[in-house]
């Protein structure tokens, strides 16, 4: 069991209002990210459901039942901290084995213990270290080492794999995904990263400014973006969002130009919209009925594909092309517009237009 | 943050060794520079030297004229006379060494026990008017000594605490915590907090955490702190005078300022009187030369 549910989160540092209401709900077993940039609230929400943070307004549920009050020790939770927190005067060993000594467990049992979580990081030629005797990805081991050790509630993770290098952050990833399977155990995991969020999570809470914007598989906040903030956000290039609005069964652009309009939208003619083109929905190699007519901005060549910028009036468009696309800046181009993937967003509210009828 | 640890060991004695090769070696010193420091050497430590001399000396050499810079008869009589009565049994001034002892000892305790959970709560919560409270508690040490004895002398004579060893324990110490609470309050706050957050999702209390992960790291500090509360305690000197007058209380500062003013002054006993009174602080104050630089390295803590 471990189910962990915060409701109408709220706490204000100062003038800062960090979290404005954060619900979420991370059902038992499930690989949970909390995704947003610096400064969202990821980990004040993160602490707030370990019990480090005290709260304004708002409750915390652990396995169905009011923790709001609990001391973090009642909570039954573990975490790893983005600064991994290794107590720096004691060893590898004597740090995975503090959740244990915490609970007066014996010698016997916490040297099973030790060995098991090395044996399963590979840490075990690590143990006799102090902390500043590691490298970053061999104390991302130990501080993982400790939170695994027991068996608690659910793991929380704040940013783990944010220190480390890129390599060693892949290798992570695929780790921490074998791990979570293997335990079935609830993890909450923060990041500012969509690619991890969106390569390792069974769920994704969006977060924006201490709200939840979305929450979904990553699938859902990949492909039906809530509103154009998360499309924004998620997705690399980003997505490329243009000024429109509906005009019978066409779309004209703030730029002159116009798009056959979506069967499925019901915006009614005339109010301001913003289209939002995903790179790899448009094409600068095909022919379609549907197209957009810029010049060559830039190219972006990134070994597997090449990102084409291409200007339509002010507006740059981000368009996913083979890694062999060539062409000189101011170059016309024709780019093709797969329109039964594109999003329409309210540009008042930002909110995603309904997509009932797709 | 991955300096191998090869890098990190080999970094410190190198840099620690530049400066002492300057120091030794000359060549970084121009004439002038040591000449000038000579001058100062020479004025710093004179009056340390006279009084080192005199209390060696026999009274015939101590009052001679020319005074005799090397060639006295040298005694430990005066040291003898500090510690012991002539009629035997103790002196007055060794029970107001013992004094000096007892109240400089329990304030400071007092101070530090009471400094640093106080440093360490300013440090970690969120506390109403953090900024205020501390400028406050700072702002007791803006008065001298001189300007509050009478208002506290007044007090004391209200509580009967005139002429006690406990009435100078509390004021010292009073005036010890607000300079515990400042002085440690940098060094609590130099330990990271998520030491404390990951003791406490491993299952220990708030204070468990405290005293088995941050305590451990705040010794440097808590010696240095507290020897600088020591040495304020061993030194103080307005309130002693004002606020006792028996022998069997008064600590070691009155009592020796008590030795000159009679028609003679026995100035043997009264420089061996200011050795025993001046080593423990220069011990201490080497002490907190040591500390002090553990202290400042707390701050390279890798986080």
């Amino acid at each position: 069991m471990g189910t962990v549910a915060a409701h109408g989160l709220r706490k204000s540092f100062g003038k800062v209002q960090a979290l404005d209401g954060v619900t979420l709900d991370v059902p038992d077993g499930s690989f949970f990210v909390v995704l947003g940039p610096s400064g969202a609230g990821k980990t004040t929400t993160l602490r707030a459901i370990a019990g480090l943070e005290k709260l304004d307004a708002g409750s915390v549920h652990l396995d169905g039942r009011d923790a709001t009050g609990d001391t973090p020790a009642a909570r039954d939770l573990a975490m790893v901290f983005q600064s991994y927190a290794l107590y720096p005067r004691h060893t590898a060993y004597e740090n995975i084995a503090s959740p244990l000594r915490a609970r007066r467990c014996s010698s016997s049992e916490i040297a099973a213990a030790v060995e098991r979580m090395s044996n399963l990081l590979h840490i075990e030629r690590l143990l006799q270290r102090r902390p500043a005797q590691l490298s970053g990805g061999e104390m991302q081991r130990v501080a993982l080492a400790r939170a695994l050790v027991r068996s608690p509630r659910a793991f929380l993770m704040d940013e783990p794999l944010t220190n480390l290098d890129l390599k060693l952050r892949v290798e992570m990833r695929t780790e921490l995904t074998r791990i979570h399977r293997s335990l079935g155990a609830t993890f909450v995991y923060v990041t500012n990263d969509q690619v991890e969020a969106l390569s390792m999570a069974d769920q994704v809470a969006v977060l924006k400014e201490g709200k939840v914007q979305q929450v979904g598989t990553p699938a859902e906040v990949y492909e039906r973006p809530a509103n154009q903030w998360v499309a924004g956000f998620v997705g690399s290039p980003p997505i490329s969002l243009l000024a429109c609005h509906a005009e019978g069964d066409r779309l004209v652009g703030a730029e002159g130009w116009t798009l056959p309009r979506p069967r499925w939208t019901t915006a009614e003619d005339g109010r301001p919209l913003l289209l939002g083109l995903r790179a790899e929905d448009l094409s600068v190699e095909q022919r379609g009925n549907a197209s957009l007519s810029g010049e060559l901005y830039g190219l972006e060549p990134l070994g597997d594909r090449t990102v084409v910028d291409v200007r339509v009036g002010a507006e740059i468009l981000k368009v996913k092309a083979r890694p062999t696309v060539t062409g000189t800046p101011g170059e016309r181009l024709h780019v093709t517009v797969d329109l039964d993937r594109a999003h329409l967003f309210d540009a008042g509210t930002g909110l995603a237009l309904s997509e009932a009828g797709r | 943050m991955a300096v191998s640890v090869d890098e990190a060991a080999s970094t410190g004695p190198v840099r620690d060794r530049t400066p002492r090769a300057r120091r030794f070696g000359g060549r970084g010193r121009s004439v002038l520079e040591v000449a000038l420091l000579t001058v100062l050497a020479v004025v710093m430590l004179f009056p340390v030297l006279w009084m080192i001399e005199t209390s060696i000396k026999e009274n015939r050499d101590v009052y001679a004229i020319p005074a005799k810079f090397f060639d006295f008869k040298v005694t430990l009589d005066h040291f003898k006379d500090v510690f012991f009565s002539s009629g035997g049994g103790r002196s007055s001034l060794s029970v107001s060494f013992l004094n000096s002892v007892v109240v400089a000892g329990i304030s400071t305790v007092l101070a530090t026990v009471l400094g640093v959970p106080a440093a360490w709560a300013y440090s970690r919560f969120a506390v109403k008017a953090k900024k205020d409270q501390l400028f406050f508690i700072l702002s007791t040490r803006f008065m001298p000594p001189v300007v509050v004895v009478i208002p506290i002398f007044l007090m004391y004579r209200q509580l009967g605490l005139i002429d006690t060893k406990l009435g100078l324990i509390l004021i010292y110490t009073a005036f010890n915590v607000p300079f515990t609470i400042w002085m440690m309050k940098g060094f609590v706050d130099e330990v990271p907090a998520e030491y404390e957050d990951a003791a406490m999702l491993d299952g220990y209390t708030r204070l468990q955490a405290f005293r088995r992960f941050t305590l451990p790291l705040l010794l440097p500090g808590i010696a240095a702190t507290a020897v600088f509360a020591l040495i304020f305690s061993w030194n103080e000197f307005v309130f002693a005078i004002f606020l006792t007058s028996g022998d069997s209380v008064r600590t070691a500062p009155p009592a020796i300022a008590g030795l000159i003013g009679g028609t003679t002054v026995d100035w043997g006993l009264v420089a061996a009187a200011s050795v025993v009174f001046a080593l423990p602080v220069l011990v201490f104050a080497y002490l907190v030369r040591k500390h002090l630089i553990a202290g400042v390295t707390l701050g390279a803590v890798r986080r």
